[in-house]
């Protein structure tokens, strides 16, 4: 190639206005993301850290954070194992069996998604508040505390994490080869068997990232929380409800550390349902 | 494909029993009544208590009309703003290459986990007070918390996947034989962004928008933490929502509720509505 080709060749490539263009907007994207993502999480965690990790530590421990930071993992647990079982059934339910309502039904999982969290907490609150008929018969005939106790922030988790586990499942459930099913049954499995050796193993994955990101959003929960369960220190009170009342009283490095202790959980669920998604990747292309 | 006729006859034997079917049908039916249609209509009717009249009178005092008017002037600049700059992002996802990006893709989804209270604290450390940007925004004369544009800076945190997370998919499974073919044809990279990756991602920009203004309408942690929460100031619908609650004006708090939620609802309705439409179209 002469020079003068290649020169040529150059400018037509800068006319396409790749390199500008590139450029221009890689930088704009990774300033926006600085901007809106990356400075401010840098800036809880310097500030979290600024007494070191031993200081971290002893503010984390402090009886009423701990409190507050077990009850939101207990809770989350709790609502992780019944929207997983849940989830699935909803997931199989939908994918296979025609019944009446299935259309609206699909609809309704998605609403959760639509309705904002605080609006979530005002409709509990509505159905099982101390003052309303079906919360007072609770208490009444079974003892049963709903609303400022932990089975209210159980049911709020659930209707805002609903979602997460019945569609990371149904997509894969729908492309599961059934004829498999019905070799097992001609082999003479009954249908829990084919389900436990035959249905769930594919989705075993997909369902794993559901439910992960199901408790990662509830760890961080706050708006539902805040009106079904209230504010009280080492009763009902959630880690996310804890970080809100130390800001409200200005103890700067109490807000810090538990928001430090609150987002490592959030990255570490997040970085598991990464790897998970590209493991799943990486069989489909194989 | 080709047919399996011995597999279709031997169908049948797979299928649970009637019973059994039935009986998971009506558990999940239950455990989604229970859960969503019940709060729903306890909602409906905590709203209408007092019949529709005591409802609707809600929203003629003004304080809750500043309140809605004040939830619109944050999310629509936040819509903007993230289709703009999520378009960007998505891009640079899909079509460029650096070190780091692996990096970047996971940060993208960490707002979906941040707590909305974290997210607020984080600005108030930035722009509070005793922020680190204080000295420069008092020099300036800019109030950022306990002001609008922190609150527009919350909610782009909490809406930042959304847009990217629906454009990058469509972005990628369009690839680039269209707009190479436009280079080709003498397009310059601004006429081909226009006219050919543009109306690709149209329905990606449907959802996102859609996701996004539905979150933002809805967000109530993070404004709360960044705006405080000052009546007629920095007071959006949901934060009147709990400040009625809290001073058991009941009926206003659930009618605000109630229409909140109704409008979110209707919003995502009406792009699965539109989605479908498209649907039969092809």
């Amino acid at each position: 190639m002469s020079q003068r080709q290649a020169q040529r060749a150059d400018k037509s490539q800068r006319r396409q206005g790749v390199p500008w263009g590139r450029w221009g907007l890689r930088v704009s994207a990774l300033s926006y993301l600085a901007l809106i993502l990356i400075i401010p999480l840098l800036v809880v965690f310097q500030d979290g850290l600024s007494e070191g990790l031993r200081g971290l530590w002893s503010e984390i421990t402090r009886p009423v954070a701990w409190a507050a930071l077990m009850l939101t993992l207990r809770t989350s647990a709790v609502m992780v194992i019944i929207n997983t079982v849940m989830g699935t059934l909803t997931a199989y339910v939908l994918v296979r069996y025609e019944f009446p309502g299935k259309s609206l039904l699909n609809a309704l999982v998605d609403l959760p998604l639509a309705i904002p969290t605080l609006v979530t907490g005002v409709m509990l609150v509505i159905l099982y508040g101390p003052q309303e008929p079906l919360g007072a018969w609770l208490e009444r005939a079974l003892g049963l505390r709903v609303i400022f106790a932990s089975p209210g922030i159980v049911l709020a988790l659930l209707f805002v994490t609903f979602p997460f586990v019945v569609r990371a499942v149904q997509p894969v459930l729908l492309s599961l080869d059934r004829s498999v099913e019905d070799a097992a049954a001609s082999l003479g499995a009954g249908p829990w068997t084919i389900f436990r050796r035959v249905t769930l193993p594919p989705l075993l994955l997909p369902l794993t990232s559901g439910a992960l990101l199901s408790f990662a959003r509830a760890v961080g929960e706050f708006g539902a929380i805040i009106v079904v369960a209230g504010n009280i220190p080492l009763r009902s009170q959630t880690a996310a409800v804890y970080v809100w009342g130390e800001v409200e009283s200005e103890n700067r490095f109490g807000a810090s550390a538990v928001s430090v202790a609150l987002m490592v959980i959030a990255f570490s669920l997040i970085l598991a349902v990464d790897l998970i998604q590209s493991r799943r990747q990486g069989e489909d292309r194989t | 494909m080709t047919p399996r006729p011995s597999l279709a006859s031997a169908r049948p034997v797979a299928r649970p029993r009637r019973w059994l079917r039935r009986a998971l049908v009506a558990v999940v039916l239950l455990y989604v009544g229970v859960l969503i249609v019940a709060p729903l209509a306890g909602l409906l009717h905590g709203a209408l208590a007092d019949g529709l009249g005591a409802a609707l009178a809600t929203f003629r005092d003004p304080q809750v009309q500043r309140a809605f008017g004040l939830t619109l002037r944050i999310s629509l600049p936040v819509v903007v703003v993230q289709a703009v700059f999520g378009t960007a992002v998505a891009w640079m996802l899909v079509r460029d290459n650096f070190p780091g990006k692996r990096l970047i893709n996971g940060l993208i989804d960490l707002p979906f986990a941040v707590s909305p209270v974290v997210v607020g604290y984080m600005l108030l450390l930035l722009f509070g007070r005793q922020g680190l940007l204080a000295p420069v925004l008092q020099a300036l004369d800019i109030q950022v918390a306990f002001a609008v544009p922190g609150m527009v800076l919350a909610t782009l945190f909490v809406t930042l996947p959304f847009m990217i997370r629906e454009l990058a998919p469509i972005l990628k499974a369009f690839g680039i034989q269209q707009e190479q073919a436009a280079a080709t044809l003498g397009a310059n990279g601004w006429t081909t962004f226009w006219r050919i990756t543009l109306p690709a991602l149209r329905w990606g920009f449907v959802y996102g928008i859609t996701l996004t203004l539905a979150r933002a309408l809805g967000e109530f942690g993070a404004v709360l933490v960044i705006g405080g929460g000052i009546q007629g100031r920095t007071e959006t619908a949901t934060l009147y929502v709990y400040r009625a609650l809290d001073e058991r004006q009941y009926v206003s708090a659930y009618s605000a509720a109630l229409a909140l939620g109704a409008f979110s609802l209707l919003l995502v309705l009406g792009t699965e509505f539109l989605r479908r439409r498209e649907e039969k179209k092809r």
